[in-house]
């Protein structure tokens, strides 16, 4: 029999295609969050295959926080040009300029995501937004299901999560309320790697392990940049890093790491004795249920 | 020998069930040194000894201030041997719904007893779900052996009242293993322990890693649901016409003669496209676009079946209903049913029976189904539905009931009877009208 059996990126990779499809089947206006990091970037390669040879169905929604890595904006403009997409991009930096943010005493502008990402939920009407939100990142999203209703608030009420079962989806929702949908929920980062590597996926070289100014604070090796710079008794260094994840300057840190291929990353990954959140992220450090607080107000 | 194992676990509370799994991901050194030190330091705050391993699947704040249960949370470790999901339910098991959330897909389920306790009613009502739901394996966990003084006579006692519950359930010998542990202190979890020799079977984590996974049956007729027609459009592919699915039984060659259900029209299937390229076969599990012969009209919601081995087309449908729902179902109500792709609207024409867990019988003509309970019904569609019995495919026999005004998914359903303690003499799924109830099971008046 030529049939293999799927291995576990092969499921993996079948599934979140199922997951693709029951949405462009089931919703009038489906978004896939793309920052440019390495979750969305597979999270759009998935939906190009789902859907080949025809064009993927759906926009592209990028909440700019105005704080990232050049490297990342150049490597998602680039991708949205090569594969012929729509991408939409909501600035945070515009929310601020006309009041209806305000900048946060400490700088740190990932909390501040929220509401331009519902207010582009509502302006657009999009029905289902995909993110590539995975559940082995933290403890609250253990429990989030593929389909995460939330309500017209764009609040998660976990209470109100339906149980799913087998593979059969639900996603019907209010007029005003919308659908997560997280196609790479039973991922852990060591598949992500592992089918970036199979696929030959290109990512930003941030994700490799290269040279850069950095400074230590509360643990963690910070860039300089629009987000801020080092302060008084912070001293900028040079170091071999590399990022895990890569989100807001500002709280995202680097790893002191000389991976600096997929080989070397992956064999990194399999011998880490530390979360990639916890690694880098100061914004899941906050509390024991910082993720959790955050994703009920409508974050990710 | 496939490298990725689904399973659940199920028990009573305090059995130790998250002791469990936490010391599996313990013991096979999952967790990462950032959330054991914040397990350290909560078991600390609360003022325990040594860490409480339970906290490391204890998710939400409402459930570690609480002690209330949002649902199944999911937990992923992996061995060299193999990949797992686990499905953890953990708190008030008590509630159906999570033991079937979790059972719905999983490909063993490892179930716990207290051994001072043994087998009681909630390890009866759980097995009986399991079955129901057509997990293939079980593991039945002693634990808390530490707390008998490593008795081999208590746990041969369970072991032999839990095989026969089991093979009465329909589980086959082999597809039940007993194995005595302590999530506490570890014995039999991972390591192999001292203070039980006179058992020589595996510890929880080689079973889990050698136990054979049933593969997609290869030999099932040909089932996909078409999710989404694959139409480019694009000046390259003018003609393109596919039809995009998971499929959800046996499998597909170029050749094959296929017949597309509800509208009966027949075709041969001329392709089998992915984005890797054209495929020389595909099976089960496979996300595939397939391409057939002739332009017919096939959209979202149709089935592809194989030709002469078809599933019943039929808008009457006699099922097992697990009621999810606050607000209990009574005959008469109007709601959507969900089967693979499609969803039609549909109407409760009849309470058959309802599941006694507690006596494994089953009590005639309830006048409602409450929140947890799974009972036989009578369902009319609003259209004709190709339907194949939840015991012939997890797939292509299960399907949701959905309310149809707020959306909510109020009940998991399978078309027949799976369990055998629920068939009533039942000759077939699909035959609503001669289905006539009969009490040869220990029957109790309906209330
Ligand atoms: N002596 C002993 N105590 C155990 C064992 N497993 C769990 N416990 C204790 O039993 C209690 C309930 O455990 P828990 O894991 O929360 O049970 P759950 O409700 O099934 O998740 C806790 O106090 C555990 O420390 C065991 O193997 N031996
Ligand atoms: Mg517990």
């Amino acid at each position: 029999m030529t049939t293999a059996t799927l291995d576990t990126l092969g499921r993996l990779e079948s599934e979140a295609i199922h997951i693709f499809r029951e949405v462009a089947g089931e919703f009038d206006r489906p978004v896939i969050l793309f920052s440019g990091g390495k979750d969305s970037t597979l999270l759009l390669h998935l939906a190009i295959k789902a859907f080949y040879p025809a064009p993927v169905p759906f926009p592209l929604l990028h909440v700019d926080t105005g704080h990232n890595f050049d490297e990342v904006i150049e490597f998602r403009d680039r991708v949205v040009a090569q594969h012929g997409l729509r991408l939409e991009v909501a600035k945070v930096q515009d929310w601020i300029d006309d009041g209806r943010l305000e900048e946060r005493p400490d700088g740190t502008r990932n909390p501040l995501q929220t509401v331009p990402l519902l207010d582009s939920i509502t302006q657009h009407k999009f029905d289902a937004v995909f993110g590539g939100g995975r559940r082995d990142e933290e403890r609250a999203r253990a429990k989030e299901r593929i389909f995460s209703l939330r309500t017209a608030f764009g609040q998660w009420d976990p209470k109100r999560q339906r149980p799913e079962l087998w593979n059969l989806y639900n996603g019907r929702h209010r007029a005003g309320e919308h659908v997560r949908v997280f196609p790479l929920s039973n991922w852990t980062e060591l598949d992500v790697w592992n089918y970036i590597e199979r696929e030959g996926i290109e990512l930003p070289d941030i994700y490799y392990s290269h040279e850069r100014e950095v400074f230590l604070r509360d643990g963690m090796w910070l860039a300089e940049g629009p987000w801020g710079k080092a302060r008084d008794g912070e001293t900028l260094q040079r170091k071999v890093v590399r990022y895990r994840t890569v989100g807001d300057g500002s709280c995202t840190g680097a790893v002191e790491s000389d991976a600096a291929d997929i080989h070397a990353v992956i064999a990194e990954v399999a011998a880490s004795r530390l979360t990639e959140r916890g690694a880098t992220r100061a914004d899941d450090r906050l509390s024991e249920a910082a993720m959790e607080d955050r994703k009920r107000e409508g974050y990710f | 020998m496939s490298d990725l194992l689904r399973l659940a676990t199920a028990g009573s509370v305090d059995d130790g069930k998250s002791t469990l799994v936490g010391r599996l991901l313990y013991d096979t050194k999952s967790v990462l040194a950032d959330t054991l030190d914040a397990v350290h330091r909560a078991s600390a705050d609360r003022g325990l000894a040594t860490p409480d391993l339970s906290l490391l699947v204890d998710g939400l704040r409402s459930e570690r201030e609480q002690g209330i249960t949002i649902d199944v949370a999911y937990r992923y470790f992996a061995t060299p041997k193999r990949s797992f999901v686990l499905a953890d339910t953990p708190g008030h098991v008590q509630y159906t719904r999570n033991t079937v959330t979790g059972a719905s897909t999983a490909q063993l389920a490892v179930l716990l007893v207290d051994a001072r306790k043994g087998v009681i009613e909630q390890t009866r009502r759980h097995a009986a779900v399991l079955a129901l739901l057509g997990v293939p394996r079980l593991v039945l966990a002693v634990n808390k052996i530490d707390l008998v003084d490593y008795d081999e006579v208590t746990f041969s006692r369970i072991a032999k009242e839990f095989t026969a519950h089991a093979t009465a359930l329909g589980y086959t010998e082999d597809s039940v293993v007993e194995i005595p542990v302590s999530a506490l202190a570890g014995d039999n979890v991972v390591e192999k322990s001292a203070n039980t020799p006179w058992y020589s079977g595996p510890t929880l984590l080689e079973h889990l890693e050698n136990v054979p996974v049933e593969p997609d049956p290869h030999d099932a007729p040909f089932r996909f649901p078409v999710q989404y027609v694959i139409r480019p459009r694009t000046a390259e592919h003018l003609d393109y016409r596919g039809y995009a699915g998971l499929i959800a039984a046996g499998t597909v060659k170029p050749g094959d003669e296929v017949v597309v259900l509800p509208s009966g029209r027949r075709s041969t299937v001329t392709k089998i496209d992915t984005a890797d390229g054209e495929l020389a076969e595909a099976a089960a599990g496979q996300s595939v676009t397939l391409l057939l012969a002739d332009e017919i009209d096939i959209s979202r919601g149709d089935l592809i079946s194989v030709a002469g081995n078809e599933p019943t087309v039929t808008d009457e449908l006699d099922a097992t209903l697990c009621w999810l729902a606050e607000k209990p179902l009574r005959a008469g109500a109007r709601v959507l049913v969900k089967h693979g792709t499609r969803t039609v609207q549909a109407m409760v024409t009849d309470l058959r029976d309802r599941f006694d867990e507690q006596t494994l019988s089953s009590v005639d003509g309830p006048s409602s189904l409450e929140l947890n309970e799974i009972g036989r019904v009578a369902l009319r569609l609003a259209e004709p539905v190709p339907l194949d019995d939840y015991s012939f495919s997890r797939r292509t026999g299960s399907f949701l009931v959905i309310d149809a005004s707020d959306g909510s998914t109020l009940a998991a359903g399978l078309v027949g009877a799976p369990l055998p303690l629920l068939e009533n003499g039942v000759e077939s799924c699909t035959g609503g009208s001669t289905a006539t109830p009969d009490d040869h099971a220990l029957v109790s008046p309906g209330p």
